[in-house]
Protein backbone atom coordinates (compact mmCIF):
# COMPACT_ATOMS: atom_id res chain seq x y z
CA UNK A 1 0.00 0.00 0.00
CA UNK A 2 1.20 3.48 -0.86
CA UNK A 3 0.33 7.09 -0.29
CA UNK A 4 0.77 8.77 -3.62
CA UNK A 5 -0.19 11.87 -5.59
CA UNK A 6 -1.92 10.35 -8.61
CA UNK A 7 -2.70 12.29 -11.79
CA UNK A 8 -6.27 12.64 -12.96
CA UNK A 9 -6.39 11.36 -16.55
CA UNK A 10 -10.16 11.42 -17.12
CA UNK A 11 -13.01 12.83 -15.07
CA UNK A 12 -16.50 12.73 -16.53
CA UNK A 13 -20.13 12.35 -15.54
CA UNK A 14 -21.63 8.96 -16.45
CA UNK A 15 -25.13 9.17 -15.02
CA UNK A 16 -27.21 11.08 -12.49
CA UNK A 17 -24.77 12.04 -9.67
CA UNK A 18 -22.37 9.35 -10.90
CA UNK A 19 -18.84 10.11 -12.12
CA UNK A 20 -15.90 8.27 -13.63
CA UNK A 21 -12.43 9.17 -12.39
CA UNK A 22 -9.35 7.66 -14.01
CA UNK A 23 -6.10 8.07 -12.05
CA UNK A 24 -2.56 7.36 -13.12
CA UNK A 25 0.24 6.32 -10.78
CA UNK A 26 2.18 3.51 -9.15
CA UNK A 27 -0.84 2.33 -7.16
CA UNK A 28 -2.31 0.94 -10.41
CA UNK A 29 0.53 -1.58 -10.54
CA UNK A 30 -0.11 -2.77 -6.98
CA UNK A 31 -3.72 -3.95 -7.37
CA UNK A 32 -3.87 -7.69 -6.64
CA UNK A 33 -7.51 -8.50 -7.14
CA UNK A 34 -10.87 -6.95 -8.10
CA UNK A 35 -12.77 -5.69 -5.05
CA UNK A 36 -9.93 -3.61 -3.58
CA UNK A 37 -10.35 0.12 -2.98
CA UNK A 38 -8.42 3.37 -2.76
CA UNK A 39 -8.78 6.05 -0.07
CA UNK A 40 -9.10 9.54 -1.55
CA UNK A 41 -8.28 12.82 0.19
CA UNK A 42 -10.59 15.31 -1.47
CA UNK A 43 -9.05 18.48 -0.04
CA UNK A 44 -7.75 19.96 3.21
CA UNK A 45 -11.34 20.97 3.94
CA UNK A 46 -12.47 17.36 4.36
CA UNK A 47 -10.75 15.68 7.26
CA UNK A 48 -11.45 12.03 6.47
CA UNK A 49 -10.55 10.22 3.28
CA UNK A 50 -13.29 8.67 1.13
CA UNK A 51 -13.04 4.96 0.27
CA UNK A 52 -13.85 4.27 -3.41
CA UNK A 53 -13.73 0.82 -4.99
CA UNK A 54 -11.62 0.14 -8.05
CA UNK A 55 -13.83 -0.40 -11.12
CA UNK A 56 -11.07 -1.19 -13.58
CA UNK A 57 -7.29 -1.34 -13.94
CA UNK A 58 -5.27 -0.65 -17.08
CA UNK A 59 -1.76 -2.07 -16.67
CA UNK A 60 -0.73 -0.58 -20.03
CA UNK A 61 -1.75 2.99 -19.15
CA UNK A 62 -0.86 2.53 -15.49
CA UNK A 63 -4.30 3.74 -14.44
CA UNK A 64 -7.16 2.76 -12.19
CA UNK A 65 -10.76 3.70 -12.93
CA UNK A 66 -13.09 4.68 -10.10
CA UNK A 67 -16.83 5.27 -10.34
CA UNK A 68 -18.30 7.26 -7.49
CA UNK A 69 -21.65 8.71 -6.56
CA UNK A 70 -22.21 12.13 -5.01
CA UNK A 71 -23.26 11.28 -1.45
CA UNK A 72 -22.58 14.57 0.32
CA UNK A 73 -20.41 17.69 0.39
CA UNK A 74 -17.13 15.80 0.05
CA UNK A 75 -18.02 13.86 -3.07
CA UNK A 76 -19.73 17.01 -4.47
CA UNK A 77 -16.40 18.84 -4.09
CA UNK A 78 -14.66 15.91 -5.78
CA UNK A 79 -16.72 16.49 -8.96
CA UNK A 80 -14.92 19.87 -9.39
CA UNK A 81 -11.49 18.26 -9.87
CA UNK A 82 -10.19 18.37 -13.43
CA UNK A 83 -8.01 16.18 -15.62
CA UNK A 84 -4.34 17.04 -15.10
CA UNK A 85 -4.77 17.79 -11.39
CA UNK A 86 -3.10 15.58 -8.76
CA UNK A 87 -4.98 13.66 -6.08
CA UNK A 88 -3.74 12.41 -2.71
CA UNK A 89 -4.49 8.66 -2.75
CA UNK A 90 -3.73 5.82 -0.32
CA UNK A 91 -4.07 2.31 -1.71
CA UNK A 92 -4.75 -0.21 -2.93
CA UNK A 93 -6.56 -1.11 0.28
CA UNK A 94 -8.17 -4.29 1.51
CA UNK A 95 -8.38 -7.79 0.17
CA UNK A 96 -10.48 -8.25 -2.95
CA UNK A 97 -12.16 -11.27 -4.49
CA UNK A 98 -9.61 -14.14 -4.25
CA UNK A 99 -9.25 -14.88 -7.96
CA UNK A 100 -6.86 -17.79 -7.43
CA UNK A 101 -9.43 -19.67 -5.32
CA UNK A 102 -12.28 -19.39 -7.80
CA UNK A 103 -12.92 -22.41 -9.99
CA UNK A 104 -16.40 -22.26 -11.45
CA UNK A 105 -17.92 -22.61 -14.87
CA UNK A 106 -20.50 -19.94 -14.27
CA UNK A 107 -20.73 -17.02 -11.87
CA UNK A 108 -23.61 -14.72 -10.98
CA UNK A 109 -22.78 -11.07 -10.25
CA UNK A 110 -25.30 -9.05 -8.28
CA UNK A 111 -24.71 -5.33 -7.82
CA UNK A 112 -26.76 -2.51 -6.40
CA UNK A 113 -26.12 1.18 -7.19
CA UNK A 114 -22.58 2.28 -6.46
CA UNK A 115 -21.81 -1.34 -5.43
CA UNK A 116 -21.77 -2.21 -9.14
CA UNK A 117 -18.37 -0.72 -10.17
CA UNK A 118 -16.02 -3.30 -8.53
CA UNK A 119 -18.07 -6.07 -10.18
CA UNK A 120 -17.06 -4.75 -13.60
CA UNK A 121 -13.35 -5.36 -13.01
CA UNK A 122 -14.32 -8.69 -11.44
CA UNK A 123 -16.41 -9.65 -14.52
CA UNK A 124 -13.45 -8.87 -16.77
CA UNK A 125 -11.09 -11.00 -14.69
CA UNK A 126 -13.57 -13.89 -14.43
CA UNK A 127 -14.20 -14.01 -18.18
CA UNK A 128 -10.44 -13.83 -18.74
CA UNK A 129 -10.21 -17.02 -16.67
CA UNK A 130 -12.87 -18.61 -18.89
CA UNK A 131 -15.66 -18.30 -16.34
CA UNK A 132 -19.05 -17.38 -17.79
CA UNK A 133 -20.71 -14.42 -16.03
CA UNK A 134 -24.33 -13.36 -15.76
CA UNK A 135 -25.15 -10.06 -14.03
CA UNK A 136 -28.10 -8.59 -12.18
CA UNK A 137 -27.69 -4.84 -11.76
CA UNK A 138 -30.03 -2.73 -9.67
CA UNK A 139 -30.44 1.05 -10.06
CA UNK A 140 -32.79 3.63 -8.61
CA UNK A 141 -34.08 4.86 -11.96
CA UNK A 142 -33.39 5.22 -15.69
CA UNK A 143 -31.14 8.28 -15.12
CA UNK A 144 -28.88 6.32 -12.78
CA UNK A 145 -27.88 3.62 -15.28
CA UNK A 146 -24.19 3.25 -16.10
CA UNK A 147 -21.80 0.66 -17.59
CA UNK A 148 -24.60 -1.41 -19.21
CA UNK A 149 -22.77 -1.88 -22.49
CA UNK A 150 -19.59 -2.77 -20.64
CA UNK A 151 -21.35 -5.50 -18.65
CA UNK A 152 -23.28 -6.71 -21.75
CA UNK A 153 -20.00 -7.22 -23.60
CA UNK A 154 -19.03 -9.76 -20.92
CA UNK A 155 -22.27 -11.73 -20.48
CA UNK A 156 -26.01 -11.70 -20.02
CA UNK A 157 -27.35 -8.73 -18.00
CA UNK A 158 -30.63 -8.25 -16.09
CA UNK A 159 -31.61 -4.75 -14.98
CA UNK A 160 -33.87 -3.69 -12.14
CA UNK A 161 -34.97 -0.17 -11.20
CA UNK A 162 -36.84 0.89 -8.08
CA UNK A 163 -39.36 2.84 -10.16
CA UNK A 164 -39.62 0.38 -13.05
CA UNK A 165 -38.41 2.95 -15.62
CA UNK A 166 -36.07 0.31 -17.07
CA UNK A 167 -36.02 -3.47 -16.64
CA UNK A 168 -37.80 -5.22 -13.81
CA UNK A 169 -39.43 -2.97 -11.23
CA UNK A 170 -38.09 -3.66 -7.74
CA UNK A 171 -34.80 -4.86 -6.34
CA UNK A 172 -32.05 -7.17 -7.60
CA UNK A 173 -33.60 -10.08 -5.71
CA UNK A 174 -36.75 -9.65 -7.88
CA UNK A 175 -34.82 -10.43 -11.07
CA UNK A 176 -32.61 -13.36 -10.15
CA UNK A 177 -32.17 -15.80 -13.07
CA UNK A 178 -32.48 -19.60 -12.80
CA UNK A 179 -29.89 -20.56 -10.19
CA UNK A 180 -29.33 -24.21 -11.14
CA UNK A 181 -26.24 -23.54 -13.28
CA UNK A 182 -24.73 -20.92 -10.94
CA UNK A 183 -21.69 -22.24 -9.08
CA UNK A 184 -20.54 -19.05 -7.35
CA UNK A 185 -22.10 -15.66 -6.72
CA UNK A 186 -20.47 -12.28 -6.12
CA UNK A 187 -22.36 -9.32 -4.73
CA UNK A 188 -21.71 -5.74 -3.73
CA UNK A 189 -24.13 -3.04 -2.65
CA UNK A 190 -25.95 -1.59 0.35
CA UNK A 191 -26.03 -3.85 3.42
CA UNK A 192 -29.81 -4.39 3.24
CA UNK A 193 -29.39 -5.70 -0.32
CA UNK A 194 -26.50 -7.96 0.71
CA UNK A 195 -28.67 -9.44 3.47
CA UNK A 196 -31.47 -10.26 1.03
CA UNK A 197 -29.08 -11.70 -1.54
CA UNK A 198 -27.39 -13.84 1.11
CA UNK A 199 -30.78 -15.25 2.16
CA UNK A 200 -32.03 -15.92 -1.37
CA UNK A 201 -28.80 -17.57 -2.49
CA UNK A 202 -28.30 -19.59 0.65
CA UNK A 203 -26.51 -22.82 -0.23
CA UNK A 204 -24.58 -21.39 -3.19
CA UNK A 205 -20.94 -20.48 -2.47
CA UNK A 206 -20.58 -16.73 -2.56
CA UNK A 207 -18.53 -13.63 -1.89
CA UNK A 208 -19.98 -10.38 -0.56
CA UNK A 209 -18.30 -6.99 -0.66
CA UNK A 210 -19.31 -4.60 2.11
CA UNK A 211 -19.65 -0.81 2.25
CA UNK A 212 -18.85 0.84 5.59
CA UNK A 213 -17.82 4.22 6.93
CA UNK A 214 -14.05 4.16 7.47
CA UNK A 215 -11.52 6.10 9.51
CA UNK A 216 -7.95 5.18 8.60
CA UNK A 217 -8.76 2.63 5.86
CA UNK A 218 -5.68 0.54 6.73
CA UNK A 219 -6.90 -1.48 9.72
CA UNK A 220 -5.60 0.61 12.61
CA UNK A 221 -8.58 2.58 13.93
CA UNK A 222 -11.35 -0.04 14.33
CA UNK A 223 -14.05 2.23 12.85
CA UNK A 224 -15.35 -0.29 10.30
CA UNK A 225 -15.68 -3.54 12.20
CA UNK A 226 -18.32 -6.26 11.88
CA UNK A 227 -19.05 -9.05 14.32
CA UNK A 228 -18.41 -12.63 13.28
CA UNK A 229 -21.02 -15.38 13.82
CA UNK A 230 -20.62 -17.00 17.21
CA UNK A 231 -17.63 -14.77 17.89
CA UNK A 232 -15.43 -17.01 15.74
CA UNK A 233 -11.85 -15.95 15.05
CA UNK A 234 -11.12 -12.74 16.91
CA UNK A 235 -14.88 -12.09 17.21
CA UNK A 236 -14.73 -9.32 14.65
CA UNK A 237 -13.39 -8.45 11.23
CA UNK A 238 -12.21 -5.09 9.93
CA UNK A 239 -13.96 -4.23 6.65
CA UNK A 240 -11.05 -2.11 5.38
CA UNK A 241 -8.23 -4.59 5.92
CA UNK A 242 -9.77 -8.08 6.42
CA UNK A 243 -12.34 -7.26 3.69
CA UNK A 244 -14.13 -5.56 2.07
CA UNK A 245 -14.79 -9.00 0.51
CA UNK A 246 -15.97 -11.78 2.81
CA UNK A 247 -17.67 -15.16 2.54
CA UNK A 248 -21.31 -14.66 3.60
CA UNK A 249 -20.86 -17.08 6.50
CA UNK A 250 -17.91 -15.11 7.89
CA UNK A 251 -19.80 -11.99 9.01
CA UNK A 252 -23.01 -10.82 10.65
CA UNK A 253 -24.61 -8.23 8.36
CA UNK B 1 23.16 20.09 14.77
CA UNK B 2 19.77 20.38 16.42
CA UNK B 3 19.29 18.14 19.46
CA UNK B 4 15.88 16.49 19.20
CA UNK B 5 16.37 13.96 22.01
CA UNK B 6 13.99 13.91 24.93
CA UNK B 7 14.36 12.07 28.23
CA UNK B 8 11.16 11.39 30.13
CA UNK B 9 10.57 8.93 32.98
CA UNK B 10 10.99 5.49 31.42
CA UNK B 11 11.36 6.72 27.88
CA UNK B 12 14.50 7.97 26.21
CA UNK B 13 13.52 9.27 22.81
CA UNK B 14 15.43 10.15 19.63
CA UNK B 15 12.81 12.78 18.97
CA UNK B 16 9.69 14.02 20.76
CA UNK B 17 7.20 12.51 18.28
CA UNK B 18 5.03 9.46 18.90
CA UNK B 19 1.69 8.22 17.58
CA UNK B 20 -1.22 8.67 20.01
CA UNK B 21 -3.15 5.77 21.52
CA UNK B 22 -6.04 4.53 19.41
CA UNK B 23 -4.78 6.15 16.21
CA UNK B 24 -2.04 3.65 15.41
CA UNK B 25 -3.47 0.27 16.43
CA UNK B 26 -0.56 -1.85 17.63
CA UNK B 27 1.75 -0.54 14.93
CA UNK B 28 1.57 -3.33 12.38
CA UNK B 29 -0.49 -1.46 9.77
CA UNK B 30 1.81 1.56 9.74
CA UNK B 31 4.95 -0.57 9.46
CA UNK B 32 4.11 -1.07 5.77
CA UNK B 33 4.56 2.69 5.26
CA UNK B 34 7.80 3.34 7.19
CA UNK B 35 10.29 1.89 9.69
CA UNK B 36 8.76 2.24 13.17
CA UNK B 37 12.28 2.59 14.64
CA UNK B 38 12.16 6.22 13.43
CA UNK B 39 9.54 7.09 16.03
CA UNK B 40 10.41 8.73 19.35
CA UNK B 41 8.05 6.26 21.03
CA UNK B 42 4.82 4.39 20.30
CA UNK B 43 1.65 4.59 22.38
CA UNK B 44 -0.41 1.48 21.64
CA UNK B 45 -4.18 1.12 21.64
CA UNK B 46 -5.90 0.71 25.03
CA UNK B 47 -6.01 -2.65 26.76
CA UNK B 48 -8.82 -3.71 29.10
CA UNK B 49 -9.11 -6.74 31.38
CA UNK B 50 -11.23 -8.78 28.98
CA UNK B 51 -11.61 -8.47 25.22
CA UNK B 52 -14.11 -5.81 24.14
CA UNK B 53 -16.01 -5.57 20.90
CA UNK B 54 -16.70 -1.87 21.26
CA UNK B 55 -19.68 0.16 20.08
CA UNK B 56 -22.06 -0.32 17.17
CA UNK B 57 -21.17 1.28 13.84
CA UNK B 58 -21.09 3.99 12.52
CA UNK B 59 -18.23 4.79 14.84
CA UNK B 60 -16.76 7.82 13.06
CA UNK B 61 -18.05 11.06 11.56
CA UNK B 62 -16.28 13.94 9.91
CA UNK B 63 -16.46 17.46 11.37
CA UNK B 64 -15.03 20.84 10.45
CA UNK B 65 -11.27 20.48 11.02
CA UNK B 66 -11.58 17.14 12.71
CA UNK B 67 -13.59 14.05 13.39
CA UNK B 68 -15.74 12.33 15.99
CA UNK B 69 -15.09 8.76 17.02
CA UNK B 70 -16.80 6.33 19.34
CA UNK B 71 -14.90 3.08 18.90
CA UNK B 72 -15.57 2.04 22.50
CA UNK B 73 -12.14 0.67 23.48
CA UNK B 74 -12.32 -2.36 21.18
CA UNK B 75 -9.33 -4.55 21.99
CA UNK B 76 -8.41 -8.22 22.42
CA UNK B 77 -8.01 -7.88 26.20
CA UNK B 78 -4.73 -7.42 28.05
CA UNK B 79 -3.64 -11.06 27.67
CA UNK B 80 -4.29 -10.96 23.93
CA UNK B 81 -2.37 -7.69 23.62
CA UNK B 82 0.61 -9.16 25.46
CA UNK B 83 0.74 -12.47 23.54
CA UNK B 84 -0.50 -11.46 20.07
CA UNK B 85 0.29 -7.77 19.56
CA UNK B 86 3.33 -6.66 21.58
CA UNK B 87 5.85 -9.22 20.21
CA UNK B 88 5.60 -7.54 16.81
CA UNK B 89 6.85 -4.25 18.30
CA UNK B 90 9.74 -5.51 20.43
CA UNK B 91 12.30 -5.79 17.59
CA UNK B 92 11.92 -2.06 16.85
CA UNK B 93 14.26 0.22 18.72
CA UNK B 94 11.44 2.39 19.95
CA UNK B 95 10.10 2.75 23.51
CA UNK B 96 6.56 1.43 23.94
CA UNK B 97 3.94 3.11 26.11
CA UNK B 98 0.97 0.84 26.82
CA UNK B 99 -2.43 2.45 27.33
CA UNK B 100 -4.46 1.03 30.23
CA UNK B 101 -8.25 1.27 30.46
CA UNK B 102 -10.92 -0.17 32.71
CA UNK B 103 -14.36 0.11 34.24
CA UNK B 104 -13.34 -0.39 37.87
CA UNK B 105 -10.32 0.30 40.05
CA UNK B 106 -9.67 -3.45 40.12
CA UNK B 107 -9.62 -3.65 36.33
CA UNK B 108 -7.15 -0.75 36.04
CA UNK B 109 -4.90 -2.47 38.62
CA UNK B 110 -5.08 -5.85 36.90
CA UNK B 111 -4.32 -4.48 33.43
CA UNK B 112 -1.53 -2.22 34.70
CA UNK B 113 0.08 -5.04 36.67
CA UNK B 114 0.06 -7.42 33.69
CA UNK B 115 1.38 -4.80 31.26
CA UNK B 116 4.10 -3.63 33.61
CA UNK B 117 5.58 -7.15 33.47
CA UNK B 118 5.24 -7.47 29.69
CA UNK B 119 8.31 -5.59 28.54
CA UNK B 120 6.80 -2.20 27.70
CA UNK B 121 8.59 0.95 28.89
CA UNK B 122 5.82 3.00 30.48
CA UNK B 123 2.08 3.05 31.09
CA UNK B 124 -0.46 5.64 30.02
CA UNK B 125 -3.59 5.43 32.12
CA UNK B 126 -6.72 6.22 30.16
CA UNK B 127 -9.05 7.87 32.68
CA UNK B 128 -10.61 9.93 29.93
CA UNK B 129 -12.29 7.77 27.28
CA UNK B 130 -15.64 9.45 26.61
CA UNK B 131 -17.04 6.50 24.65
CA UNK B 132 -17.69 3.74 27.14
CA UNK B 133 -20.65 3.56 29.49
CA UNK B 134 -18.86 2.46 32.63
CA UNK B 135 -15.63 3.82 33.98
CA UNK B 136 -13.26 5.61 31.69
CA UNK B 137 -14.19 9.22 31.85
CA UNK B 138 -15.74 9.25 35.35
CA UNK B 139 -12.28 8.51 36.74
CA UNK B 140 -11.02 11.48 34.77
CA UNK B 141 -13.62 14.03 35.79
CA UNK B 142 -13.61 13.50 39.56
CA UNK B 143 -10.28 14.44 41.21
CA UNK B 144 -10.88 11.98 44.07
CA UNK B 145 -11.34 9.04 41.70
CA UNK B 146 -8.41 10.20 39.57
CA UNK B 147 -6.27 10.22 42.72
CA UNK B 148 -7.48 6.72 43.67
CA UNK B 149 -6.85 5.14 40.29
CA UNK B 150 -3.37 6.69 40.05
CA UNK B 151 -2.50 5.49 43.55
CA UNK B 152 -3.71 1.95 42.78
CA UNK B 153 -1.83 1.73 39.50
CA UNK B 154 1.38 3.10 41.04
CA UNK B 155 1.11 0.45 43.76
CA UNK B 156 1.05 -2.47 41.30
CA UNK B 157 3.36 -1.13 38.61
CA UNK B 158 7.11 -0.73 38.63
CA UNK B 159 6.94 1.34 35.42
CA UNK B 160 6.53 5.10 35.10
CA UNK B 161 2.85 6.05 34.92
CA UNK B 162 1.46 8.81 32.70
CA UNK B 163 -2.12 9.82 33.35
CA UNK B 164 -4.13 10.80 30.27
CA UNK B 165 -6.37 13.69 31.25
CA UNK B 166 -9.81 14.49 29.91
CA UNK B 167 -10.58 18.00 28.65
CA UNK B 168 -14.25 17.50 29.57
CA UNK B 169 -13.79 19.14 32.97
CA UNK B 170 -14.13 22.63 34.42
CA UNK B 171 -10.88 22.54 36.37
CA UNK B 172 -8.07 20.75 34.54
CA UNK B 173 -5.47 22.01 37.04
CA UNK B 174 -7.38 20.39 39.93
CA UNK B 175 -7.27 17.03 38.16
CA UNK B 176 -3.59 17.37 37.30
CA UNK B 177 -2.72 18.26 40.91
CA UNK B 178 -4.72 15.28 42.22
CA UNK B 179 -2.81 12.77 40.09
CA UNK B 180 0.51 14.47 40.86
CA UNK B 181 -0.21 14.03 44.57
CA UNK B 182 -1.02 10.36 43.95
CA UNK B 183 2.43 9.81 42.47
CA UNK B 184 1.95 10.07 38.71
CA UNK B 185 5.21 10.33 36.74
CA UNK B 186 3.77 12.35 33.88
CA UNK B 187 0.66 13.59 32.09
CA UNK B 188 -0.82 13.02 28.66
CA UNK B 189 -2.93 15.94 27.53
CA UNK B 190 -5.52 15.86 26.10
CA UNK B 191 -8.02 13.14 25.26
CA UNK B 192 -10.95 13.97 22.94
CA UNK B 193 -13.75 16.44 23.65
CA UNK B 194 -17.25 14.97 23.78
CA UNK B 195 -19.30 15.98 20.75
CA UNK B 196 -22.18 15.03 18.49
CA UNK B 197 -23.30 15.38 14.88
CA UNK B 198 -26.85 14.95 13.63
CA UNK B 199 -27.78 13.93 10.08
CA UNK B 200 -30.56 16.26 8.84
CA UNK B 201 -31.90 13.51 6.53
CA UNK B 202 -32.42 10.91 9.26
CA UNK B 203 -32.77 13.47 12.12
CA UNK B 204 -30.60 11.15 14.21
CA UNK B 205 -27.04 11.35 15.54
CA UNK B 206 -24.62 10.03 12.89
CA UNK B 207 -22.63 7.99 15.40
CA UNK B 208 -24.45 4.91 16.74
CA UNK B 209 -23.20 5.71 20.26
CA UNK B 210 -24.79 9.17 19.72
CA UNK B 211 -21.83 11.06 21.20
CA UNK B 212 -18.23 10.69 20.17
CA UNK B 213 -14.83 12.14 20.96
CA UNK B 214 -13.79 15.15 18.89
CA UNK B 215 -10.20 15.16 17.67
CA UNK B 216 -8.19 16.95 15.00
CA UNK B 217 -7.07 20.56 14.55
CA UNK B 218 -10.44 21.75 15.92
CA UNK B 219 -9.28 20.89 19.47
CA UNK B 220 -5.69 22.13 19.28
CA UNK B 221 -6.34 25.52 20.93
CA UNK B 222 -8.13 23.78 23.82
CA UNK B 223 -5.15 21.47 24.37
CA UNK B 224 -2.65 24.34 24.16
CA UNK B 225 -4.62 26.35 26.72
CA UNK B 226 -4.89 23.40 29.14
CA UNK B 227 -1.20 22.49 28.87
CA UNK B 228 -0.30 26.15 29.38
CA UNK B 229 -2.39 26.22 32.58
CA UNK B 230 -1.18 22.90 33.96
CA UNK B 231 2.51 23.60 33.21
CA UNK B 232 2.42 26.56 35.59
CA UNK B 233 0.88 24.65 38.48
CA UNK B 234 2.18 21.09 38.25
CA UNK B 235 5.72 19.76 38.20
CA UNK B 236 5.25 16.79 35.87
CA UNK B 237 6.38 16.26 32.29
CA UNK B 238 3.57 16.55 29.77
CA UNK B 239 3.06 14.61 26.54
CA UNK B 240 0.95 17.02 24.47
CA UNK B 241 -1.63 15.93 21.90
CA UNK B 242 -4.65 17.20 20.01
CA UNK B 243 -4.80 18.15 16.34
CA UNK B 244 -1.07 18.22 15.54
CA UNK B 245 -0.50 18.21 11.78
CA UNK B 246 2.65 20.31 11.26
CA UNK B 247 6.00 20.93 12.93
CA UNK B 248 4.83 24.48 13.69
CA UNK B 249 2.05 22.86 15.73
CA UNK B 250 4.68 20.84 17.61
CA UNK B 251 6.64 24.00 18.49
CA UNK B 252 3.42 25.55 19.78
CA UNK B 253 2.91 22.53 22.09
CA UNK B 254 6.51 22.68 23.33
CA UNK B 255 6.18 26.40 24.05
CA UNK B 256 2.96 25.79 26.01
CA UNK B 257 4.82 23.30 28.21
CA UNK B 258 4.74 19.87 26.58
CA UNK B 259 8.03 17.91 26.67
CA UNK B 260 6.97 15.57 23.88
CA UNK B 261 3.99 15.24 21.56
CA UNK B 262 1.66 12.58 20.20
CA UNK B 263 0.10 12.55 16.75
CA UNK B 264 -3.47 11.28 16.61
CA UNK B 265 -6.06 11.46 13.88
CA UNK B 266 -3.58 13.03 11.42
CA UNK B 267 -2.32 9.45 10.98
CA UNK B 268 -5.63 8.68 9.23
CA UNK B 269 -5.21 11.53 6.74
CA UNK B 270 -1.60 10.79 6.02
CA UNK B 271 -0.18 7.44 7.11
CA UNK B 272 3.35 8.88 6.73
CA UNK B 273 2.69 11.91 8.95
CA UNK B 274 4.91 10.91 11.92
CA UNK B 275 7.86 10.13 9.67
CA UNK B 276 7.45 13.43 7.80
CA UNK B 277 7.19 15.49 11.00
CA UNK B 278 10.28 13.80 12.45
CA UNK B 279 12.19 14.67 9.30
CA UNK B 280 11.07 18.32 9.30
CA UNK B 281 11.32 19.10 13.02
CA UNK B 282 15.02 20.12 13.23
CA UNK B 283 14.58 22.72 10.49
CA UNK B 284 11.47 24.15 12.15
CA UNK B 285 13.17 24.36 15.55
CA UNK B 286 16.02 26.21 13.89
CA UNK B 287 13.61 28.56 12.11
CA UNK B 288 12.26 29.67 15.51
CA UNK B 289 15.74 30.03 17.02
CA UNK B 290 16.02 26.81 19.04
CA UNK B 291 19.03 24.49 19.12
CA UNK B 292 17.17 21.70 20.88
CA UNK B 293 13.71 20.46 21.79
CA UNK B 294 14.49 21.05 25.48
CA UNK B 295 15.11 24.75 24.87
CA UNK B 296 11.60 25.19 23.50
CA UNK B 297 9.74 23.43 26.32
CA UNK B 298 7.73 25.93 28.35
CA UNK B 299 9.10 28.81 26.26
CA UNK B 300 5.80 30.67 26.40
CA UNK B 301 6.15 31.09 30.16
CA UNK B 302 9.49 32.96 30.35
Amino acid sequence: MLREWMTIVTHQQLAHQTYLLELQGEIAGLVDNPGQFVHLQISEQYFLRRPVSIADVSPIKGTITLLYKVMGEGTEALTKKEAGEKMDVVGPGGKGFPMDEINSKKALLIGGGIGIPPLYYLAKELTAKGIEVESVLGFRSENDLFYLEEFKSLGEVHITTNDGSVGTQGFVTDALPALDTIETYFTCGPTVMLKNVKEKLDGIPGYISIEERMGCGIGACFACVLETPGGCGKGYVKVCSDGPVFRPEEVIL
Amino acid sequence: MIDTTVKLPGIHMKNPIMPASGCFGFGKEFSQFYDLSLLGAIIIKASTGERRFGNQTPRVAETSSGMLNAIGLQNPGVDGVITDELPFLYPYKTPIIANVAGSTLEEYSLVAEKLSKSGVDALEINISCPNVKEGGVQFGTDPKLAYEVTKQVKKVSSLPVYIKLSPNVTDIVGLAKAVEKAGADGLSMINTLTGMRIDPHTRKPIIANQTGGLSGPAIKPVAIRMIHQVYQEVDLPIIGMGGIETTDDIVEYLLAGASAVAIGSANFKNPNICKELIHELPETLQKFGFNSVKEAVGGAHH
